[in-house]
C-alpha cells in the first residue's frame, strides 16, 4: 500500500508540474504549485512509520508554509494586477513601467 | 476493505487533479481543488495520520483555497462572462511531466520497501514532539505565519503608483 500512495505522489506531482507550465493565469500556476506541495506531503504521511511520527511534523511544517506561501503569493498578484490590469503571465514582460 | 477505500479515493484525487488540469475555468479548478484536497485527507486518515488529515481539510480547504477564490473574483471581472484562462506550452509540459511521471515509477518501483509499514500514531505523541525534538521548527513556524500576515498586508495596502 505504501508503493500505492508513493505513485499517486508522482501522479499528483507531475500533473501539477503541468499546470505549473502550461497555465498562463498565475492564480493557476499557484494551484498547481499547491497540488506539488500536497504530493510531497502524501508521501511524508506514507513514510511516517516509526514512533517518532517524523513524517507527521514535516508535513505538518509544509502544510504551515504552504499557507504562508500562499497568502504571500496571492498578495503578490493582486499587486500586479493593480499594476498591470491583468495576471495573464504572457503579458506581464516589463519590469519597469 | 481498506484496500478498496485507498483505490477508490485515490482515483478521486487523481481524477480532479486532471479536471483542473484541463478546465479554463478557474472557479471550477478552485472546486476541483476543494475534491482533491477532501481526497487527500481521506487517504491520511487511512494512512493512520488523523490529526494531519484535520490540518489538511482545515488550512487547504477552510484557508487556502477560500484565498484562492477571493483572489479570483478579486482579479477578473465576473459580470457577464466566466472566468476563462488559456493554456500555452502544452507539448513541451506533456514531454516533461509524462518523463518525470515514467523515472519516478521506475524510481519508486525499484525501490526496497520490505520494512516499511505504517504505524498508529497518536495526538498524544504528536503534541510531545512538537514541544521536545520540534520546538524550535514549531516556534520558527510561528514567527513565519507572523511574518507572511504582516507581509500580505504591507504588500496589498502600499498605495500603487500609476503608470
Amino acid at each position: 500500500m505504501v508503493l500505492f500512495y508513493f505513485i499517486l505522489s508522482a501522479f499528483l506531482f507531475s500533473v501539477g508540474l503541468a499546470i505549473v507550465i502550461t497555465r498562463k493565469n498565475a492564480i493557476f500556476v499557484l494551484i498547481g504549485i499547491e497540488l506539488m506541495l500536497n504530493a510531497a506531503n502524501l508521501n511524508f504521511v506514507a513514510m511516517s512509520k516509526s514512533i517518532t511520527l517524523d513524517g507527521q511534523f514535516f508535513a505538518l511544517f509544509v502544510i504551515v508554509v504552504a499557507a504562508a506561501e500562499t497568502a504571500v503569493g496571492l498578495a503578490m498578484v493582486l499587486k500586479v494586477f493593480n499594476y498591470f490590469k491583468t495576471v495573464e503571465l504572457d503579458k506581464i514582460n516589463e519590469l519597469k513601467g | 476493505m481498506i484496500d478498496v477505500l485507498i483505490y477508490f479515493f485515490s482515483a478521486l484525487a487523481a481524477i480532479s487533479a486532471l479536471y483542473i488540469l484541463f478546465t479554463s475555468n478557474i472557479l471550477y479548478a478552485a472546486f476541483a481543488l476543494v475534491i482533491t484536497f477532501l481526497a487527500i485527507a481521506i487517504l491520511y486518515i487511512l494512512a493512520n495520520a488523523d490529526f494531519v488529515a484535520a490540518t489538511q481539510i482545515m488550512i487547504y480547504v477552510g484557508g487556502i483555497v477560500v484565498v484562492i477564490i477571493f483572489g479570483v473574483m478579486l482579479t477578473n471581472k465576473l459580470v457577464n462572462s466566466a472566468p476563462k484562462s488559456g493554456s500555452h506550452n502544452k507539448f513541451i509540459a506533456f514531454i516533461i511531466s509524462g518523463v518525470l511521471f515514467t523515472l519516478l515509477t521506475f524510481a519508486i518501483l525499484d525501490m526496497n520497501l520490505g520494512a516499511l509499514g505504517v504505524e498508529r500514531g497518536n495526538i498524544q505523541s504528536l503534541g510531545y514532539g512538537l514541544m521536545t525534538n520540534y520546538l524550535l521548527p514549531f516556534e520558527m513556524a510561528a514567527i513565519l505565519l507572523l511574518l507572511a500576515l504582516i507581509g500580505a498586508t504591507v504588500i496589498v495596502s502600499q498605495k500603487n503608483v500609476k503608470k
